[in-house]
């Protein structure tokens, strides 16, 4: 499977309040949810973002709450891939949940500017930013968490595995 | 063995004999909580896992405290989801409006939680309970079903860093400033996927309460989980508050850590988090003159009766500045009615402030105390992003209830410390 898209570039710590703001909160309708995504630190997100688009940032991505909200309105606003230097473990654990692929490549970071064209191959970890012309190796997910990515999340992977 | 307390934990919990950091496993839960925010989710996902039942209606907790009392239609259908799924599956520990309060003081008050529980909780502050000794730690709605559905939850076994307390603590300093203090040191994302091991000999200068707020905020420092060794203050407070049996986990001797911080307890000064960074902390020689427009005492950080009484005792006497409003939330229906019969509740309102019920909901900028354009407030919560309490240029100053209740009276910053408080 491979994602291709513009990238939205943010730094360090972007918090679940910024991706879903709590004030938006009274609903998990996740088309309600996408339109607020990234509110409070990119007006234009929701305006321009298309099906495909790639959002990169620096270390910690999702810090802050529980709210699987922001990686629901992530997904729903069409982003096919989230590429950072690092997660925040309760925003990753959810991500991989819900079927939001994420990647961890700080060279990657370190090379893709806002607006650039990338393309990401999710069975070898390979992220091409097509822009700039450039290629970079992801670390590959283990294999317990490849499955639950087949699987298409964790429901789906717990009904595989019976009563465990 | 080579183990630290939360991998010792996890073995068990995963029945296995040992495990290392890195491991995947799949471990047995104690626990598993939800909100009005984050259960309806859960409770879609419910469904998808093809059980007909929920695992143990009796392992289950389920508390509208985020914008109940419901703040708005939207908020009411929310809470209407949960309750009608809490009735559906006769699940034992529903707390309605009237019985319930912040989840995170209001489970460890009721007896829910033990020594030695794996509890997972689709909120964040989850954490809150290795005070208790106990492995616990905020996941998403999906793994809230999962463990609804199957008693279950995957993990990945963390390595840990362990906090090696000395000394206490000043007059008018407490657990706030300590992990704030933590926080500033170590960075938003200093203990990222890790667990933070709270030992030491000054561990049995802290309250209950103290490491009630120590372990409420590991998450502001990217942990895993925060726990404490329990100790005979521990054992005191399960014995008091306890209907479950606890079980304790030490860590071994050659136990095996990132590394080793060392804090002296006499040393921490009042810290306060300025914008928009819970590390961006800064002692009082650092502050400058911060005018305020709102002070927040509550939330599951610092909501607890020591709370209150510490924020009430540097109030009584006095009057708040009449340019600052100050919103005390009682975590829980017992904590309020405790409060009451001590007259601390008589105090605030004499000060001017006004007394909320208990809610998750200004600390979130959910209800009850939400900032306009170029707001300030200092509030013992535990984040202070960007929009977090209100409008997007409002600005949130995290402190302990000492700091909180100072600047109250003065109107500004304030160390409780200095001058005639």
């Amino acid at each position: 499977m491979k994602a291709k898209g513009k990238t939205y570039r943010y730094k360090d710590n972007v918090d679940t309040d910024v991706i879903i703001p709590a004030r938006y909160l009274n609903t998990s309708v996740a088309s309600e949810l996408a339109a607020h995504c990234m509110e409070d630190i990119d007006l234009d997100f929701s305006k321009t973002v298309e099906k495909g688009d790639i959002i990169v940032a620096d270390k910690n991505f999702g810090c802050g709450s529980s709210r699987e909200h922001a990686p629901i309105a992530i997904k729903e606003s069409g982003v096919s891939c989230v590429i950072a230097r690092t997660f925040a473990r309760i925003f990753y654990r959810n991500s991989i949940n819900i079927g939001l692929p994420i990647l961890e490549c700080p060279e990657a970071c370190d090379n893709i500017e806002q607006g650039d064209v990338v393309e990401v191959d999710f069975e070898t970890g390979k992220i091409k930013n097509l822009t700039k012309n450039k290629e970079f190796q992801a670390e590959p997910f283990p294999p317990f968490m490849q499955g639950l990515i087949e699987s298409g999340g964790l429901a789906a992977y717990m009904s595989k595995q019976g009563d465990m | 063995m080579k183990m630290t307390m939360s991998q010792k934990l996890l073995a068990s919990k995963a029945g296995l004999k040992s495990v290392k950091a890195g491991q995947l496993i799949m471990a047995d839960v104690d626990l598993v909580l939800g909100n009005d925010i984050t259960s309806p989710v859960a409770i879609g996902e419910f469904a998808k896992f093809g059980r007909k039942d929920v695992f143990d209606k009796d392992k289950i907790a389920l508390v509208p405290d985020h914008f109940a009392p419901n703040k708005d239609i939207k908020a009411a259908e929310q809470c209407k989801c949960m309750r009608e799924f809490a009735r559906a599956n006769d699940i034992t520990n529903y707390f309605e409006v009237g019985k319930m309060g912040i989840e995170h003081a209001l489970l460890p008050e009721q007896g829910l939680v033990t020594a030695g529980d794996l509890v997972i909780g689709a909120d964040s502050h989850t954490c809150t309970y290795g005070a208790l000794g106990a492995f616990s730690t905020g996941v998403g709605s999906t793994d809230m079903a999962c463990g609804m559905a199957t008693g279950k939850a995957w993990f990945k076994v963390p390595t840990a860093v362990k906090f090696n307390l000395t000394g206490k603590f000043n007059k008018n300093i407490g657990g706030k400033d300590l992990i704030l203090h933590i926080i500033g040191m170590i960075g938003v994302d200093g203990v990222l996927y890790q667990s933070m091991e709270f030992t030491g000999e000054g561990v049995k200068n802290l309250t209950i309460d103290d490491r009630f707020t120590v372990a409420n905020m590991a998450i502001e420092a990217g942990a895993k989980n925060g726990i404490f060794e329990v100790d005979d203050i521990t054992l005191d407070y399960l014995k008091a508050h306890g209907k479950k049996t606890p079980q304790i986990f030490k860590a071994d001797p050659d136990a095996e850590y990132e590394r080793t911080i060392d804090i002296d307890l006499s040393t921490i000064k009042s810290t306060v988090a300025f914008p928009h960074l819970p590390e961006n902390t800064k002692t009082p020689e650092e502050w400058g003159k911060v005018k305020i427009d709102q002070v927040v005492i509550g939330s599951c950080t610092n909501g607890r009766l020591s709370d209150l009484r510490k924020a009430a005792s540097i109030l009584k006497g006095h009057e708040i500045s009449s340019d600052v409003r100050c919103i005390v939330l009682p975590a829980t229906q017992q904590i309020y009615k405790d409060a009451m019969k001590e007259g601390i509740l008589e105090t605030f309102i004499d000060s001017g402030c006004v007394v909320s019920t208990p809610t998750c909901g200004p600390c979130l900028g959910g209800h009850m105390g939400i900032l306009a354009e170029n707001e300030r407030a200092i509030s013992t919560t535990n984040r202070n992003f960007v929009g977090r309490m209100g409008h997007v240029k409002s600005e949130v100053y995290l402190a302990g209830p000492e700091v909180a209740a100072a600047s109250a009276i003065k109107g500004y910053l304030a160390d409780p410390n200095e001058g005639d408080n």
